[in-house]
């Protein structure tokens, strides 16, 4: 079987000159920092609300964000794209304000997990999948599903995969900006993703839309 | 059927306990991340495609697994890749006023 490639991380739109606007910032001119704004604000707005879940959380988020980086961008070291930086930066705001968060209990995941006899075999027969990968990528209503179950795990599973498996950070990276260990964010990112593989499992037959 | 069932996952577990390098299911939930991502040591790679030769049932997890990730970075692109026109403009505004006044 092959690896599966890492996700790239993406910039928002193109800019045709990212170093000018970088100086353009740092002397201050304001229609650079409206330039920013409007370029990046709208995918870091999606970014934020696919962590946050909220609306006005992420509003509050890209705000921060934005103004962090305003005072920050001396700091800005160009091997890395303006992207990516502000990418960083918005995905460290809604951390934040997830953790500033009153804490639920959370749901166990158990459940969703796969369940192995004594000798450590599956005690669940896996089922065939019944419809191709393309037409379910096709599909609008595999999408809204696929997200209501993302929607569905624990927080602290759910953040894993949202880094790792969407925004493309690396083990080390979600480690950091998690505040968890390497080897946590491995068996959390395994155990988020075979849980949804259970609640996707309905879809992949062909029982669900 | 039933026992016909029985009798085939007997025989697996025999196999498993038998074989020299082979591993469990469950074991092999422990190496699945590296081994999707390229980095398990050979040895251990080696011990995991064997298990996927011989158990039916992780080869089919294996395919829903990888095909669970597939299906959430599509469905997270699909709605969430907003062009820069979607920042609403009060937003844009209000960090243009909050930075006016940091400065």
């Amino acid at each position: 079987m092959d690896a599966i490639p890492k996700r790239p991380l993406k910039s928002a739109a193109h800019v045709s000159n990212e170093k000018q606007l970088v100086a353009r910032l740092r002397s201050g001119d304001r229609a650079g920092y409206e330039q920013l704004v409007r370029t990046y604000g709208g995918r870091m707005l999606a970014v934020a609300w696919r962590l946050v879940r909220n609306e006005e959380d992420a509003r509050d988020c890209v705000q921060d964000a934005f103004l962090q980086a305003f005072r920050n961008i001396e700091h800005f070291e160009e091997r890395s794209t303006l992207g990516s930086w502000l990418h960083r930066i918005v995905v460290n705001a809604a951390l934040m304000k997830i953790r500033t968060r009153e804490r639920r209990p959370e749901d166990s995941i158990d459940d969703l997990l796969p369940q192995f006899d004594v000798d450590g075999l599956r005690l669940e027969p896996e089922a065939e999948l019944a419809v191709s990968l393309e037409t379910l990528l096709e599909s609008r209503q595999t999408s809204e599903f696929v997200r209501r179950s993302i929607d569905q795990l624990p927080e602290g599973y759910r953040n894993v995969l949202l880094i790792r498996d969407i925004e493309g950070y690396d083990t080390e990276e979600t480690a950091a900006l998690l505040g968890l260990t390497p080897g946590a964010v491995k068996t959390r990112l395994h155990r988020a993703r075979a849980a949804l593989k259970s609640l996707l499992e309905p879809v992949m037959r062909g029982e669900k839309p | 059927m039933n026992s016909l069932r029985i009798a085939l996952r007997k025989l697996r577990a025999l196999t498993m306990r038998t074989l020299p390098l082979m591993i469990t299911c469950r074991e092999l939930e422990g190496f699945m991340i590296d081994y999707l991502e390229g980095d398990l040591p050979k040895r251990q790679r080696r011990r995991f495609d064997l298990h996927l030769r011989l158990c039916p049932d992780c080869w089919r997890y294996v395919e829903a697994y990888k095909q669970t990730i597939t299906l959430s970075q599509a469905a997270c692109q699909d709605r969430d890749t907003p062009l820069p026109e979607d920042m609403p403009e009060e937003l844009v505004e209000a960090i243009l006023a909050a930075r006016d006044k940091d400065a």
